[in-house]
């Protein structure tokens, strides 16, 4: 029995590991490279471990039962009249209550610690990046730096960055896996979004809603690197020929798929309030 | 599809938009389908009428208002469109385990193809394959178990029946004519607004779902009343078997929410056809409130999903468990519950919008106070196993693979309740492994192995157990094999609805579930075969008893399949397991001394002529040919008015007729275990091959 | 295959329920009176029930969109209060006719029930004449359906208001039909029961239109 519970314990550690290491480049949410993410991959594996509590009684219940009472089996007490009992009542409601007490403590902490608006204490100064959806891809513009991405941003290691995020198209959902939290892109909005890298890379980034036939093709890299690198990103994005004008705009607006990174100069600084404002144009709220 | 398309946008007076090349003569795929289709559906009509069939299937079943007919109907409907949305579920699959490109344009379906072939897939498993396979079972079993004997307005259940068949077909329509949404199942603006779709793709989406909706609503009217007022002399709210309960909870829950959806509908369709700005992103519009409004229905239309598959499996734990239920009267209180809360938790499914961590936080509590009263039931349902005398039947091995299933897309479920969790897991295929576990393991089980334990109850003869086995084998199998790769790969990262993906790991993990999804179609192919086979074999599966598996519930009582009129005489109910009490009073099968005669409903022509002039409303309003949608409006109103006009409405069924069926009844009761070769002299539902 | 055969397993008996009484046989002999036309009334009821969900949430539309001018004219420069007072005043005059109308078919009286219904369709129609003028002033105005959120939001409400007066006016006709054909029938007598709900809850809406749309609009 001993031996044999051994064994299958050393089966699902070396399982978890497989899950949790060595494939962990491939598991994005379990590949946290900031400290957003890697608060959320611990609030999962909790969140996880404390539903096992009741979830695998459950399961082996499930199977036990039915096994143990099977029709053929005279050895068991049979009570065809048997329907209530207080204890047992009492259990399966208080076990639950307890497990969802945990949870929702849970739940309330890091609905606030994880809040997307909330700021990232850091001894150093937020970076504002201005993230609008496109059809079909991402602009970045960087007001601080007067440049603008499409499709490729860069961010510096350990230092907080605020993203402003709007749409001037279909909705959409902004989200890097490794460093946490997504949220939605939706024109005449603009939402707040917090994040930090906490290790240099090059990580993916997509869109997470659903936003017409281009949608899959809506990724983008974000480049964490130290102050240096970026500093030389921001210039080789300078020293490109482009700049942002309305009518090169307009041409982004048009409907394209699968975008290759471009980059611009001056961009209007007022772009990304006027983009918003296109939309809610005019609008007389407050 | 609109690809190399024409998009017409301006209306013909006489055609509106409709065109030749509205039809996508180009595409092989659509084609072919609707070449087999044609073909089998000429087939099928032709032989009913070369075998003279049709005035059968009109009297006896189109025009029908009994209960059973029309429950019966929703379920073959039903299983139909199950066909037809795997179908679209193996196409997905097989895109996305080929799919692996960096650019747009691999695999084998454009993303103009694909997208509408993932928001077909789950506008029809939730509207036309789960709505009407639980909204069948309940029509089949409803009334009975209630010792009813029909519904409170049967007009207006053909009438329901009718206009979910139009919405249905209307649907299907948009594959052969037109295009279908691209937008994904929920539609949400402004991807759906005249800008991002400007042909009819949304518009069949609108009306195939306003059209069943306003059908379901119907409904639910009808079943509160039902329920309310129709129950046998006895049953008190407390006695009613727990099928009744949870499918009462879910028909509140239709006529309170399903006014939602419509509102929802037709704010969207205002937007598209006369140029308002309820959800524009413009001039005003609000793009959230139709996200706000469509979830403030659709999280009550998941537990409307899931409460009668509740229901069944507690039916079907304690008759195959010989024994009481255990905790009836916190099964019902907890069913109340969820039926209570499943109002305060729609912003679950957007905790993304970028609401305040308060309003998040609350709304994440409350959906896990939810599984509170779930995990109890799962309880109720476990101890009433336990001390019991529990047999495998085919029911039986349905509802223990929802007890492993369910579990599983529960614990899921809590953690995407989390917000700060669903901020990585949100729109991920973790997600979608969720819904599908609690949908499939839950709901679709559920209604499996309902259609299993009331198949004898409708039809009089009971379905092949070994084959039932291997389905729900099968299904188990296939399901988690399908799903739990996704789970897998949302952790990786991977989103929801991507047409192509560059990243060749995901490619195994989606391999697996393509592997996974054939083993759901042979479990599909097995479930056939089985209906097949047991049709086949019907004499020698035959129930004489009215009582296959020696059940607890008043519907039971009667003879399989029941009566037109259900109970020759009206049950006198004391106990909540009705006919397990008059079992062990020895008062079961006892023929009454005389009869009483019956009143019942007449046949009308109304629910299908209605529901069928609703199928070309939609379709002209789809195309924009105004003059027809607008004559279709006045006949239905018409239709409707000749109808209130009509005599000769009901009838009374007179002792001897009563007296002639039931003495068939209590002599076949003699022939238990009989293997019949002769005909059978019942005269209630023979079904043929 | 379950074994068919009739009883229980369970040999000791219910003991939940005991004894029954003397000459309890499992079903009831003398066919009950169903009283269909309750049935009616009470479905009826729950349908206005899920009317009601209808209108609450275009009212919670209007509350989310109600100040999305957008640009255009806004409702406080277009509203007038006596205007709306008299379309008021319409409405609820019918709906007293339509009690008096209730109340002469109590009395079996088919000429007052036939008079106090066409005097209660004709307010009807004043109303939604009123309604139509206002709605077509509005338009000239610069305030049609499409013009903003807040002005699709009104359409939206008031028409669906709107509609369902038309509808109960239509209903009204179908009854004069009926009435014509079958007299005060019991089924005429529930029909009317019916309707006279569904006017009453017009009414009662209309009441909430008038206090959260006119009246908020205004001040």
């Amino acid at each position: 029995m001993t031996s044999d519970f051994q064994n299958w314990l050393r089966l699902a550690i070396l399982l978890a590991g497989c899950l949790l290491v060595s494939g962990c480049d491939e598991f994005m949410l379990f590949d946290p490279k900031g400290p957003v993410a890697e608060q959320q991959q611990w609030l999962i594996i909790v969140s996880f471990a404390i539903m096992l509590i009741v979830v695998i009684p459950v399961l082996i219940m499930s199977v036990w039962f039915p096994y143990k009472y099977r029709s053929g089996n005279t050895k068991e007490e049979y009570l065809p009249n048997w329907e209530h009992s207080n204890k047992i009542e009492l259990v399966v409601w208080t076990v639950p209550i307890l497990i969802i007490t945990a949870l929702g403590i849970l739940t309330y902490i890091t609905s606030h610690s994880l809040d997307p608006r909330k700021p990232i204490e850091s001894d150093q100064p937020t970076m504002v990046v201005q993230v609008v959806a496109m059809d079909w891809k991402w602009l970045f513009i960087y007001p601080e730096y007067g440049i603008a991405t499409v499709n490729e941003m860069a961010m510096v290691v350990d230092q907080p960055v605020e993203f402003l995020i709007t749409s001037d198209a279909t909705m959409n959902s902004f989200f890097i896996p490794n460093l946490g939290s997504m949220i939605y892109a939706m024109s005449g909005m603009e939402n707040r979004l917090h994040l930090m890298a906490s290790e240099a890379g090059t990580y993916k980034g997509m869109s997470t809603n659903y936003s017409g036939f281009g949608f899959s093709g809506m990724k983008f890299n974000a480049i964490a690197s130290d102050k240096m690198q970026f500093d030389a990103w921001v210039t080789k994005v300078k020293d490109s020929p482009k700049v942002l004008t309305d009518d090169v705009f307009k041409a982004l607006q048009v409907k394209s798929r699968d975008v290759k990174p471009l980059y611009f100069n001056n961009p209007n600084p007022l772009l990304f309030s006027d983009i918003i404002e296109h939309y809610t144009g005019g609008l007389n709220v407050d | 599809m609109s690809t190399n398309r024409t998009i017409v946008t301006e209306a013909d007076p006489i055609f509106g938009r409709l065109t030749l090349d509205s039809i996508p003569f180009e595409d092989p795929i659509i084609m072919t389908t609707f070449t087999v289709v044609a073909i089998g559906g000429l087939g099928l009509v032709g032989s009913i009428l070369y075998f003279g069939k049709l005035k059968y299937l009109w009297e006896e079943w189109f025009t029908s208002v009994d209960h059973k007919k029309i429950g019966i109907m929703y379920v073959i409907v039903a299983m139909i469109m199950l066909f037809r949305g795997f179908s679209d579920a193996l196409l997905m699959r097989s895109q996305q385990a080929v799919a692996v490109a960096s650019e747009s344009g691999a695999g084998y379906l454009p993303p103009e193809h694909y997208d509408q072939i993932f928001t077909a897939h789950g506008v029809i498993m939730i509207f036309f394959v789960a709505m009407p396979l639980i909204v069948g079972l309940m029509n089949i079993v409803v009334p009975l178990q209630i010792g009813a004997r029909d519904v409170a307005f049967p007009f207006l259940n053909s009438l329901s029946f009718w206009l979910f068949v139009s919405g249905a077909l209307l649907m299907n329509i948009s594959l052969f004519v037109g295009e279908f949404a691209a937008t994904g199942w929920l539609a949400y603006p402004p991807l759906s607004g005249i800008e991002y779709s400007p042909w009819v793709g949304v518009d069949y989406w609108l009306w195939a779902l306003q059209i069943s909706g306003i059908g379901t609503l119907l409904t639910g009217v009808n079943f509160v009343v039902t329920i309310l007022r129709m129950r046998a002399p006895g049953m008190t709210l407390m006695k009613m078997p727990v099928f009744t309960w949870t499918s009462f909870c879910a028909n509140v829950l239709i006529v309170v929410a399903f006014p939602i959806l419509t509102v929802s509908l037709t704010l969207l369709t205002l937007d598209r056809y006369i140029g308002t700005h309820f959800f524009t992103g413009d001039m005003g519009g609000n793009q959230m409130m139709y996200v706000n409004l469509i979830w403030a229905w659709g999280h009550p239309e998941v537990y409307i999903l899931i409460l009668p598959a509740f229901g069944v499996f507690s039916e079907i734990t304690a008759t195959f468990s010989r024994k009481r239920l255990f905790g009836y009267t916190s099964l019902i209180w907890a069913t109340i519950c969820i039926m209570l809360m499943s109002f305060v938790v729609w912003l679950h499914h957007f905790f993304t919008m970028g609401a305040g961590a308060n309003v998040n936080a609350f709304f994440g509590v409350a959906t896990m106070i939810i599984s509170i009263p779930t995990g109890v039931k799962i309880f109720n349902w476990l101890f009433t196993m336990y001390k019991g005398q529990v047999e495998f039947s085919a029911p039986m091995w349905w509802t223990v693979s929802f007890f492993l299933t369910f579990t599983i897309g529960g614990m899921t479920g809590v953690m995407l309740a989390i917000p700060a969790a669903d901020f990585v897991l949100h729109n991920s295929l973790f997600l979608v492994a969720h819904f599908h576990n609690v949908i499939i393991g839950g709901s679709l089980f559920g209604y499996f192995a309902g259609i299993t334990y009331w198949w004898p109850k409708a039809t009089g003869f009971t379905l092949d157990e070994t084959l039932g086995k291997w389905a729900c084998g099968l299904w188990t199998v296939g399901f988690f094999m399908a799903f739990m790769p996704l789970y897998i790969l949302g952790f990786m990262g991977m989103t929801r609805r991507l047409n192509y993906y560059d990243n060749p790991v995901w490619n195994n993990w989606l391999l697996v579930a393509g592997a996974g999804a054939l083993i759901v179609l042979c479990a599909i192919a097995v479930q056939f075969y089985q209906m097949f086979a047991s049709i086949r074999d019907q004499k020698s599966n035959r129930d004489w008893t009215g009582d296959p598996w020696n059940a607890r519930t008043l519907e039971w009582a009667t003879s399989s399949p029941p009566p037109f009129y259900n109970f020759a005489l009206l049950p006198e109910v004391r106990d909540r397991d009705h006919w397990t009490d008059m079992k062990e009073l020895g008062l079961a099968y006892k023929r009454p001394s005389k009869y009483q005669r019956i009143h019942m409903p007449k046949n009308t022509w109304a629910g299908i002529v209605i529901g069928g002039i609703s199928l070309v409303l939609g379709f002209a309003m789809v195309w924009w040919i105004w003059w027809l949608a607008i004559l279709s409006g006045v006949a239905m109103l018409g239709a409707w008015i000749i109808y209130a006009f009509q005599d000769d409405k009901d009838y009374y069924v007179e002792v001897d007729q009563i007296e002639a069926i039931e003495k068939k009844h209590f002599s076949n009761l003699g022939r238990v275990g009989e293997s019949v070769t002769e005909d059978l002299e019942s005269d209630a539902v023979t079904i043929s091959v | 295959m379950s074994n068919t055969n009739q009883m229980s397993p369970n040999k000791v008996g219910n003991l939940i329920m005991g004894t029954p009484r003397v000459g309890y046989t499992g079903y009831i002999e003398k066919e009950l009176h169903h009283d269909y036309g309750g049935d009616t009334v009470f479905g009826f009821w729950i349908y206005i029930l899920s009317d009601c969900v209808l209108f609450a949430t275009l009212f919670a539309v209007f509350a989310v969109l109600q100040n999305n001018f957008a640009g255009t004219i806004e409702a406080r420069d277009l509203f007038e209060l006596d205007y709306v007072l008299a379309e008021t005043g319409l409405l609820l005059t019918s709906s007293f006719t339509f009690g008096l109308a209730v109340l002469s078919a109590n009395h079996k009286s088919m000429r007052g029930l036939v008079g106090w219904l066409m005097v209660t369709f004709g307010l009807g129609a004043g109303f939604l004449y009123m309604e139509i003028n206002e709605f077509i002033h509005f338009t000239h105005e610069g305030a049609a359906a499409w013009s903003s959120g807040a002005w699709s939001a009104f359409y939206a409400l008031i028409g669906t208001h709107g509609l369902h007066v038309f509808a109960g006016m239509l209903w009204m006709l179908v009854l004069f039909g009926l009435l014509f054909k079958e007299g005060l029938s019991e089924n005429n007598i529930v029909r009317l029961m019916c309707l006279s709900l569904f006017w009453h809850f017009l009414d009662i809406i209309w009441i909430c239109v008038f206090s959260f749309v006119y009246l908020m609009g205004v001040l």
